[in-house]
């Protein structure tokens, strides 16, 4: 595939030694000389010195036959002119533009970018990871007595869907006393399997609240 | 007609002090202040400090009512930007965009969503047109 990258900072830097990893043919084009220095003493001869969003630097740079051009300088006026003039005026089936400035999402949206990335949207997906969906909803929580009722919701990619209860190792100091599925309440044993989509009640202690969140997320199973 | 002018160098300057002699309602939007000196003393527009591809820049140079819209920076790639905001986000119905780079005037120009100026070919053919004894009658594009 042949990949252009606007932009030689850290993210076109990055991102080029990635993907010559992967055999791709790559051009960085980059306007400061400097940078154009050291990332051509870094990576060889796949960089070109010029103004990424001037026509004929898009020409030179073989622009009609690329696979992918992928914007990231650090201003969007230009990361935008980049991705409009590769797929209008040069028939690139893809491009990829950096956004900066938050603020301007949605304006590349309106403007049918239809590929941005934002480190905003980035740290938000990272954050939606870590913290998954539907995580548990405290019914009620007995601080005295040490204990807590939490409802979970079974995902519908969860890795815990058709196992038995048993072999979902639940701490010895929870208890798993009832299961709704679609509004109908069933007193679980331990062949009982669970299925996406079924709320699960536990009643356990609070220092158990932990392993019993990352059972429901499907966390334990992965770091095995 | 109110008229928002983005770029306060020597076109957009000029241009602003056209329209407010004229009578017409003129804002400028500039990034640096110097830019201001050259609407002179008498300019009784609205001078407006920040960048033009910023919303809440236009927003506060009247965007939101004006009949037409004038990106003329020096860099068409905010021209091209700031055009399309005021076009598709404040559907402003009159935008006109400079470009130096005929390849960008090229292709905006037939995106059909600003109307385009590129002061390299209108020079050109105007030279050309001196040299030649005549007004250049077919326009070269290249």
């Amino acid at each position: 595939m042949y990949i252009i990258i606007i932009g030689g900072g850290k993210v076109g830097y990055y991102l080029s030694k990635t993907l010559l990893n992967q055999e791709h043919e790559l051009l960085i084009i980059e306007r400061d000389k400097r940078k154009c220095e050291a990332l051509t003493a870094e990576l060889g001869g796949v960089v070109q010195r010029g103004d990424g969003t001037d026509s004929l630097v898009m020409e030179e740079a073989g622009m009609a036959r690329a696979d992918l051009v992928v914007a990231v300088t650090g201003d969007d006026e230009d990361n935008l002119m980049i991705c409009q003039m590769a797929k209008k005026k040069f028939g690139v089936k893809r491009a990829i533009g950096r956004i900066n400035n938050p603020k301007n999402e949605h304006i590349f949206r309106i403007l049918g970018i239809d590929s941005t990335v934002s480190v905003t949207d980035l740290i938000l997906a990272q954050i939606e990871r870590e913290i998954p969906a539907h995580s548990l909803v405290h019914l009620l929580t007995l601080r005295e007595a040490g204990a807590t009722f939490i409802e979970a919701q079974v995902p519908a990619d969860s890795p815990i869907i058709g196992k038995p209860l048993r072999e979902l190792k639940i701490p010895d100091n929870c208890v798993i006393p009832l299961v709704i599925r679609k509004g109908k309440g069933i007193i679980p044993y331990g062949e009982t399997q669970l299925l996406a989509g079924d709320e699960v009640i536990a009643v356990t202690t609070l220092d158990q609240e932990g392993t019993l969140e990352q059972i429901f997320a499907g966390l334990s199973a992965k770091n095995k | 007609m109110k008229v928002v002018i983005l770029g306060c160098g020597r076109l957009g300057s000029h241009l602003a002090r056209r329209f407010d002699r004229e009578g017409h309602d003129v804002s400028v939007i500039d990034r640096t202040s110097e830019s201001f000196a050259r609407l002179g003393t008498d300019f009784r527009g609205t001078m407006i400090l920040g960048t033009g591809i910023d919303e809440d820049v236009m927003r506060r140079a009247g965007i939101e009512n004006a009949d037409a819209f004038v990106a003329v920076t020096a860099g068409d790639n905010t021209n091209a930007m700031a055009a399309q905001i005021a076009k598709l986000i404040f559907k402003v119905p009159r935008v006109i965009a400079r470009f130096n780079d005929p390849v960008h005037e090229d292709t905006y120009h037939t995106l059909g969503l600003m109307e385009t100026i590129s002061p390299t070919i209108m020079g050109s053919n105007a030279i050309h047109g001196i040299v030649t004894g005549k007004f250049a009658a077919k326009e070269d594009k290249g």
